[in-house]
């Protein structure tokens, strides 16, 4: 650490020199943070404050710069001089110390404390940071592989084309189109959305075929896939038996669905009768009939009626039912419906629904159809039975006029659902020794549920990693995304789910999704090949690496990791799979022996923060609560708090962290063992309805924390004294109480015994 | 049943709601209705109707065609509205309403002793005779529709009332003797004959 040289530099802009004193802070930084100078500046980021700073670091030497200033949140653009050997650290004077404290002369002295400890803090934070280098790794690979050749697929892949990508098609059918190429025609798009329009898939197949750089390998499946964004390789296994490996930069998976099974209700008349068919026999039956009146399946009368039955098997806790809405199947029973009416105006067509879904626009079809002479009835199918001499009978209860009727009809058409088509559950629970029974059973219902009816039976894509061959599932068989935030972004880093293997969609949403999709994996293979996180830390060059010689092989690394970033070698330590990574820091947490670290996040560079702090002995009555604080909601939910005049405690410190998930216990420990009275940990949600942009970084923290009685109960201090939490970034007024209230409860079990 | 009923159950043994949309006033909008609910909870007098807008557009649409025309509940509308403005699909609900009962009147089917039904024809009589509405004329007429006691009852509850606008100058006692009507007498009876007309040959066309 010979060739460290830090600049630190103290704003006096934004009241920060009236109400603190500055030269102190500078004087600090220079004794105590050992600067080899410290500057105050009257407007830091002005130009004439960047220029100071530029130009230390190019006569100067500067290579590690301290900003106290504003939140690290602020200003960013300002004060970007990291890189090229310079590590930054900033010292949150503005948000974290003025803003949060009143503007007092009692509050003056704990005031400036906290900002000489940010001070500190921040000097030691970036003694210990080393400038982070693009990973030598680093490889550009501008093909794309995409799973799947529906709708879904062709888009993805025309997209992509017309962005100057190569890609791949690999379609495990005989033809391209998928389930939309079977319609007769398809749910209008654009405006006035009045009538079913041509489904467009023979004219997009042709587009595909014609493209130069599109190439399409029908009855072909994916057998291998390993690698990374940037280099990922995969083997394509044509039904001959062929395999053929190819290198790709990106993947998306558009495996789209499997219809559901209606001979899984009998009770509405399915396989009981031939006049009762799903949504896809209907294009079918209606595809036959060429223009002229439909049929009816039984005995080839023309049908003068017929009856949709919406949510068949869907909606529904029924076992073997969906329990979802698969959102497409309302406005195509107002389509065929029109069919119909379309053709005869005399024919009568009753949609029989409980909630009508026809999102956005479609609105507007379904007053088409109402004015098309559609009748719309809200009520529930109880049973449908074959009628004598043909058709079939609809028992409903009509929830309007509240009464059990029955209709006749020529025709039943059941809105039967979508399941994903998403492989195989990566997380299926097998007993495991010392296991009880309840909590087998447990884990099996989970798996019921993350999974749905999704068959399970066959992986998409074969991936080679530790944690599986396919994508995780959070929920009914669905292609896990996170939901809130990054719709996109599946826990593979580089592997993009799209279409109805991510939610129901209908034809229009699976073109807008694989769009999206399409955008986020020519990002992914971009940064993959200048060695940067895509996401979310988007641009980051850091990335984990371990230290062999002290690794134990826990595992715990390869295991807590949520994206699958690490693998194993032969002798069973970590690989890190650097354009995998996130960057989260889970595994630097989960490492028992503090062997893994970033070039600029590390055990030390908070741990030296947390050291740094000014610990006042027990009688001051100055309290230390050390807050480690999720850099993603946690940390601007407490700035935004300061902006908006909510102060809190002066006793606290607040470290913001990549992820809760990369908090190591030892922190915890080390703050309590050197005097800190109180910890509060803030992470995001966490759970099946997680807003933790690493997914499962907060349930990981949380878990540990749950572990860290035993230590606290060593030391001989009250296990309230260290406190975990889900903070939302909307938790401006929630967040500061959180830290007032340790104050109190500090206030009320006394000083921690363990200040020197 | 009156002849023209008859007919219309015969046409439309099937499609009440064709009938409807044939011979009701704004008939069209009544497959329109997405069954939200709005106008039966923004009705005032939601409550005290059997079948609320709603539920009439629903029984209409369910082929409910006695139930529908027989019903007191169209009858119950007072013109408020209140279900107009609010309703999201801009169903012209309060027209709906009457047109459904003038229909209801025309076949025949209207419930005789519905009160409101009552003073609508009252109020036609008296108006449509002098081009003018007779108020005294009508409102002793209201009073007593129940017979000879009820009415004497209801006069002299109302009477304060009745004290209150004579001395005001908002009623006229002699207008149970004289009432000029309006100037074009003649002429509103031949605009009126002549609209009673169309409507019945309209009528008769759907019919017939
Ligand atoms: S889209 Fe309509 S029919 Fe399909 S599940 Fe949803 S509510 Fe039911
Ligand atoms: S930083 Fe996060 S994503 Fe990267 S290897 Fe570690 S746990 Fe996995
Ligand atoms: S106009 Fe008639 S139906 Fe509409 S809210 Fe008023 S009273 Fe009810
Ligand atoms: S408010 Fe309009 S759309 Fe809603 S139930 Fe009444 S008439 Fe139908």
């Amino acid at each position: 650490m010979s060739d460290v040289k830090i600049g630190a530099y103290i704003c006096k802009g934004c009241g920060l020199g009236d109400r603190l004193d500055t030269a102190a802070l500078a004087k600090i930084a220079e004794r105590e943070g050992k600067a080899a100078f410290a500057k105050e500046h009257d407007f830091l980021c002005s130009e004439a404050g960047v220029a100071m700073i530029r130009e230390d670091i190019e006569k100067e030497g500067v290579n590690r710069v301290v900003i106290a200033a504003c939140s690290r949140r602020a200003k960013t653009d300002a004060f970007a001089f990291d890189g090229d050997g310079v590590a930054v650290s900033r010292a949150n004077l503005r948000e974290g110390v003025i803003w949060a404290r009143p503007d007092t002369e009692e509050a003056r002295e704990t005031t400036q404390e906290m900002a000489e400890d940010y001070v500190r803090m921040a000097c030691a934070e970036v003694r210990y940071m080393t400038p982070p280098q693009p990973n030598p790794e680093a490889q550009t690979n501008r093909r794309i592989l995409v799973v799947g050749g529906g709708v879904s697929g062709m888009t993805a892949a025309l997209e992509a084309a017309k962005a100057g990508y190569e890609v791949t098609i690999v379609e495990k059918s005989g033809a391209l189109g998928g389930w939309a190429a079977k319609l007769h025609r398809r749910v209008p798009d654009h405006a006035p959305y009045a009538d079913p329009q041509e489904t467009g898939v023979e004219a997009m197949i042709q587009s595909v075929e014609a493209d130069p750089r599109i190439e399409v390998v029908l009855n072909a499946r994916i057998t291998r896939t390993s690698g990374a964004p940037g280099r990922f390789s995969a083997d394509i296994t044509t039904e001959s038996g062929q395999t053929r490996t190819e290198n790709f930069g990106a993947i998306i998976q558009a495996s789209g669905f499997i219809p559901y099974d209606a001979s899984k209700l009998p009770e509405l008349g399915y396989g009981k009768t031939p006049d009762v068919v799903t949504q896809l026999e209907l294009e079918e039956l209606v595809r036959q009939a060429g223009g002229g009146p439909v049929k009816r399946p039984s005995d080839g009368k023309e049908v003068r009626s017929v009856v949709f039955v919406q949510c068949a098997g869907q909606r529904s806790d029924k076992e073997g039912h969906l329990p979802y809405c698969s959102g497409f199947c309302c406005t195509a029973s107002i389509k065929q419906a029109m069919y119909f009416k379309d053709q005869n105006p005399d024919i009568d067509t009753t949609i029989l629904y409980t909630d009508l879904r026809t999102p956005g626009y479609l609105e507007d079809f379904y007053r088409s159809g109402q004015r098309k002479g559609v009748i719309f009835t809200k009520g529930v199918a109880s049973e449908v039975k074959p009628a004598n001499g043909g058709g079939a009978v609809v028992h409903f209860k009509d929830l309007i006029l509240d009464e059990d009727v029955q209709v006749e009809a020529d025709l039943v058409v059941l809105a039967t659902g979508m399941i994903p088509n998403s492989g195989v559950d990566i997380e299926k629970p097998e007993k495991r020794e010392g296991q009880s029974d309840e909590d087998y059973q447990k884990a099996l219902e989970e798996a019921r549920v993350r999974m749905g009816l999704n068959p399970g039976e066959e992986s998409v894509l074969n991936l080679q990693y530790r944690q599986g061959p396919d994508l995780p599932k959070l929920r009914y068989g669905f292609a896990d995304s996170h939901f809130i935030c990054f719709p996109y972004e599946t826990r593979r880093t580089g592997i993009y789910a799209t279409g109805p293997v991510r939610r129901p969609m209908d034809i229009t949403q699976a073109m807008e999704d694989a769009v999206g999709a399409t955008l986020k994996a020519i990002q992914a293979l971009e940064n993959a090949g200048k060695g940067r996180a895509a996401h979310p830390r988007v641009g980051d060059l850091s990335y984990p690496s371990f230290r062999r010689d002290g690794c134990t092989q826990c595992k715990r690394c390869t295991v807590e990791c949520p994206f699958g970033a690490i693998d194993e070698d032969e002798e069973r330590y970590p690989v890190f799979n650097e354009s995998r990574c996130r960057r989260c820091g889970t595994c630097m947490g989960a490492c028992p022996v503090r062997v893994i670290s970033f070039e600029n996040y590390s055990v030390d560079t908070v741990g030296q923060q947390i050291k740094a702090v000014d610990i006042p002995d027990e009688f001051s009555e100055k309290p230390r609560i050390l807050v480690l604080a999720c850099e993603n909601d946690a940390y601007p939910a407490l700035d935004m708090a300061a902006q908006n005049g909510i102060h809190y405690s002066p006793f606290v410190r607040i470290v913001p962290v990549r992820c809760l998930g990369s908090v190591n216990t030892i922190w915890v420990t080390d703050a309590l063992n050197s005097g800190y009275d109180g910890v509060i940990l803030m992470g995001c949600q966490k759970g099946e309805n997680y807003q933790c942009h690493f997914v499962k970084g907060s349930e990981m923290a949380h878990y540990r924390m749950g572990k860290i009685g035993d230590s606290l109960e060593q030391l001989q201090l009250e296990v309230e004294r260290v406190q975990t939490y889900e903070v939302a970034i909307t938790d401006i007024e929630r967040a500061p109480r959180l830290i007032n209230e340790m104050e109190q409860l500090i206030e009320k079990i006394g000083m921690s015994p363990f200040k020197f | 049943m009156s002849d023209l009923n008859a007919q219309m159950v015969e046409k439309y043994r099937n499609s009440f709601l064709k009938e409807v949309e044939a011979n009701v006033e704004e008939g069209e909008w009544v497959k329109m209705c997405m069954q939200c609910g709005v106008c039966s909870g923004s009705c005032p007098l939601g409550p005290y109707w059997e079948h609320p807008p709603q539920e009439i557009f629903m029984m209409i649409r369910a082929g409910k065609r006695e139930e529908v025309l027989k019903s007191e509940s169209m009858w119950m509308c007072t013109s408020c509205y209140n279900c107009i403005v609010r309703c999201p699909r801009g169903l012209p609900i309060t027209h709906i309403m009457h047109g459904l009962a003038h229909y209801a009147e025309r076949l025949g089917l209207a419930p005789k002793q519905n009160p409101t039904r009552r003073f609508a024809l009252m109020f036609w009589d008296n108006i449509a005779k002098h081009g003018r509405v007779n108020e005294t004329v009508l409102s002793i007429k209201l009073y007593f529709m129940d017979g000879f006691s009820a009415g004497i009852k209801r006069a002299l509850e109302m009477l304060p009332v009745g004290l209150g606008m004579l001395k005001a100058k908002r009623f006229n006692p002699w207008g149970l003797f004289f009432h000029k009507g309006c100037k074009g007498k003649r002429d509103i009876q031949k605009i009126l004959a002549k609209a009673r007309e169309i409507e019945l040959a309209k009528a008769a066309k759907f019919g017939g």
